[in-house]
C-alpha cells in the first residue's frame, strides 16, 4: 500500500445510494420504539375514532370509520415522510452518521436515495396498514376506478414529497434526535385537528379552516378522502367539491418551497458546522 | 515521499485563533503522532488534513490533494477514525463493516478487518450491546475497510483498559508495517512514544516542539542528574558529562548506593513544552 494503487473505478451513486437504502430500511424497522409510534399510533388513533363515532353520513351510506380511514392514511404517510426524515436526519447528524459518510466516498446524493427508499418503503407499508384496519372494521373500499386509484397515486406521491423536504428542512433546526422529537410532533398534532383528520372540517371554525388550508397535511387527507370514498361525499367538504386542482398546486407548491427551504438550510448548515 | 504538505495553516472562528500558523511535513509510511492539551488545536488541524473543516489561510497538500477540494477518488484513499460516533446502533458489526465497504473501489475482505480488530467473536452482535472499547475498535475497522494509503486516528484509544491499548498499538503496527501513513493525535505520552516514528506538540494553535521521540525537545542532550547516597544522605547533580562524574565518584569501580542517571522522561520535556507556550 506504499504506492497509489490502481483502485479501479469507484462503485456508482446509485448502487452506493441502494446500499445506502437497504441499511437505513434495516435501522428502522429494527427500532421498535419508532416502528411502534409511527405504525400503531395512527392506526390506534384510527380504531378509537372510528368506534367512538360509528354514525353514517345521511343519504350516503358512508360511516365515519370509513372517512376516517381516508383521512387517517394521509396523517399516516405524513408521518413516515415528515416526522421519519425531520427526526432521523437530526438523529444522524449528531450520532455522527453524517460525518462519518462525509468522510468516506459517499456523495451526499446517495445519502438521499438512501432517504427517499426508506420514505417510500415506510410511507407504502403504513398506507397498506390503515387500509387494512379501515377494510377490516369499517367497511372501507379500495379505489373502486382507474381515476380513483390514480388520484390516491399523485396524492400519495406529491404529499410524501412535500413532507419529506419540509422534514429535512426542519431536521436543521433540532439540536439533536430529542428536540427533533418536539419540534416536527408539535406542528404535526396540531394541524391534524385543523386539517379534519381528527375531527370533520365541517364543524371547525372558519379561522381554524384558514390555518389549516394553508399547509399540506389538509390537502393530503382531502386528496385520500376523494381517492376512497364516493363522490356523494364531497359534499361534506367545506367546498362541497373534493378540489382535486387546488389540490394538487398547493401540495405541488409545497414540493418547490420545501425544495428552496431544505437546499438553504443544509447549506448554512453545512457552513456552520465547518 | 510526502504524504502530508502543511505551510502556514491558520484557522479562526471570529476572534478565536484555533490554529496558528502550523507547517507540517509527513512522509509516506510514517507514524506521526500530534500530541498536545485539550483545545490545542489538534483537531481542528486534523480535520483540516481530513477536509472535515475549511482553513482561513495557508497551504494544505493531503496525498496531493487539497482537502478543501476533496473528490470521491481521494475519499477512498484515506480513512479517518472518529473520536465520538454512535451511529448505526441497530446494526450488527459484520453488516456495518460490510456495507460500509460498499462504498470503495478496492476494499479489504470485511471477515479479514473484523479479524484484525478482535472483533470476530461479535460479528454477529448489535452495535448498541458493544463496549467502549469494542466500539472504537469497530471505528477502527470502518476506517480501515477500504484499505487506506493514510489512516487519520483522533484520540483512538481514549478509555481503553491497560490490555485493550496493548492490543490496538499492535494492531497499529501492523498496519504500519503494510506501508500505511498514520496520523495520530493523543494525549498519552506513552502512546506516543510507543508508536510513533516522529512527534510533534501543538500547543496554544502552534507547534512548539518536533522530533522523535527519543530526541523531542533536545531531550537526548539534555542534562543529566545523577543521585546517589554517600555519608551525609542523598546526593544529586546535574551534569552534561554524567559518565566522567560516576567514573570520577567510583574511583574506578567502587559501588555507589542508590546510583541512577536519569534524564527527562517524554512526560517532563511535555511538560515543560507545553508550559512554555501558555
Amino acid at each position: 500500500m506504499t504506492t497509489t494503487l490502481d483502485r479501479g473505478a469507484l462503485p456508482g451513486v446509485l448502487t452506493v445510494g441502494l446500499a445506502r437504502g437497504a441499511v437505513e430500511l434495516k435501522q428502522f424497522f429494527r427500532h421498535k420504539d419508532q416502528v411502534i409510534f409511527t405504525f400503531s399510533f395512527p392506526a390506534l388513533i384510527l380504531i378509537l375514532l372510528g368506534s367512538v363515532f360509528s354514525d353514517t353520513y345521511e343519504g350516503t351510506g358512508v360511516s365515519s370509520g370509513q372517512v376516517f380511514s381516508a383521512s387517517m392514511a394521509g396523517a399516516g404517510i405524513i408521518a413516515t415522510s415528515f416526522l421519519n426524515l425531520g427526526i432521523g436526519v437530526a438523529e444522524d447528524r449528531s450520532d455522527g452518521t453524517l460525518k462519518r459518510l462525509r468522510g468516506a466516498p459517499v456523495p451526499m446524493s446517495a445519502y438521499f436515495i438512501g432517504k427517499i427508499v426508506l420514505v417510500v418503503v415506510a410511507s407504502l407499508a403504513e398506507l397498506v396498514l390503515l387500509l387494512a384496519v379501515g377494510m377490516a372494521l369499517f367497511d372501507t373500499t379500495l379505489p373502486a376506478d382507474a381515476g380513483r386509484w390514480f388520484t390516491l397515486v399523485w396524492v400519495f406521491l406529491l404529499g410524501t414529497i412535500a413532507c419529506s423536504l419540509l422534514g429535512l428542512t426542519i431536521s436543521s433546526f433540532a439540536k439533536n434526535a430529542q428536540s427533533a422529537g418536539a419540534i416536527t410532533n408539535l406542528p404535526y398534532i396540531g394541524l391534524l385537528f385543523v386539517s379534519g383528520v381528527y375531527i370533520p372540517l365541517v364543524v371547525l371554525p372558519g379561522w381554524m379552516l384558514d390555518i389549516g388550508a394553508l399547509f399540506p397535511v389538509k390537502w393530503v387527507a382531502q386528496g385520500f378522502r376523494a381517492a376512497l370514498l364516493p363522490d356523494s361525499m364531497a359534499a361534506q367538504e367545506p367546498a362541497g367539491t373534493w378540489e382535486l386542482g387546488t389540490t394538487a398546486l398547493v401540495l405541488g407548491g409545497w414540493c418547490v418551497v420545501g425544495l428552496v427551504l431544505c437546499l438553504v438550510t443544509f447549506r448554512l448548515t453545512a457552513r456552520k458546522e465547518r | 515521499m510526502t504524504a502530508i504538505q502543511v505551510q502556514g495553516l491558520r484557522k479562526s472562528y471570529n476572534t478565536l485563533v484555533a490554529v496558528d500558523g502550523i507547517d507540517l511535513d509527513i512522509h509516506r509510511g510514517q507514524v506521526f503522532a500530534i500530541l498536545g492539551p485539550n483545545g490545542a488545536g489538534k483537531t481542528t488541524t486534523v480535520e483540516i488534513l481530513e477536509g472535515h473543516r475549511t482553513r482561513t489561510s495557508g497551504s494544505v497538500s493531503v496525498l496531493g490533494t487539497d482537502p478543501a477540494r476533496a473528490t470521491r477518488a481521494w475519499r477512498a484513499r484515506i480513512g479517518i477514525v472518529l473520536q465520538t460516533a454512535n451511529d448505526a446502533a441497530e446494526l450488527t458489526v459484520a453488516e456495518t463493516v460490510r456495507h460500509f465497504a460498499t462504498y470503495f473501489p478496492a476494499p479489504a475482505d470485511p471477515r479479514a478487518v473484523i479479524e484484525q480488530v478482535g472483533l470476530t467473536e461479535k460479528a454477529g452482535a448489535r452495535i448498541k450491546q458493544l463496549s467502549g472499547g469494542q466500539r472504537r475498535r469497530l471505528d477502527v475497522a470502518l476506517g480501515i475497510v477500504g484499505r487506506p494509503e493514510l489512516l487519520f486516528l483522533d484520540e483512538p484509544t481514549t478509555g481503553f483498559d491497560p490490555e485493550a491499548r496493548r492490543h490496538f498499538w499492535d494492531l497499529i503496527r501492523t498496519l504500519a508495517a503494510d506501508g500505511t501513513t498514520i496520523v495520530l493525535t493523543t494525549h498519552y505520552l506513552d502512546e506516543a512514544e510507543a508508536l510513533a516514528d516522529e512527534v510533534a506538540v501543538i500547543a496554544g494553535g502552534r507547534i512548539v516542539a518536533r522530533g522523535t521521540p527519543a530526541t523531542l525537545g533536545g531531550r537526548s542532550t539534555a542534562k543529566a542528574t545523577v543521585s546517589w547516597i554517600d555519608h551525609d544522605g542523598p546526593r544529586s547533580v546535574l551534569t552534561d558529562t554524567p559518565t566522567a562524574l560516576v567514573n570520577q565518584l567510583s574511583g574506578g569501580g567502587r559501588e555507589l548506593p542508590e546510583l541512577t542517571v536519569t534524564r527527562p522522561s517524554l512526560e517532563d520535556t511535555y511538560l515543560s513544552l507545553i508550559g512554555g507556550a501558555r
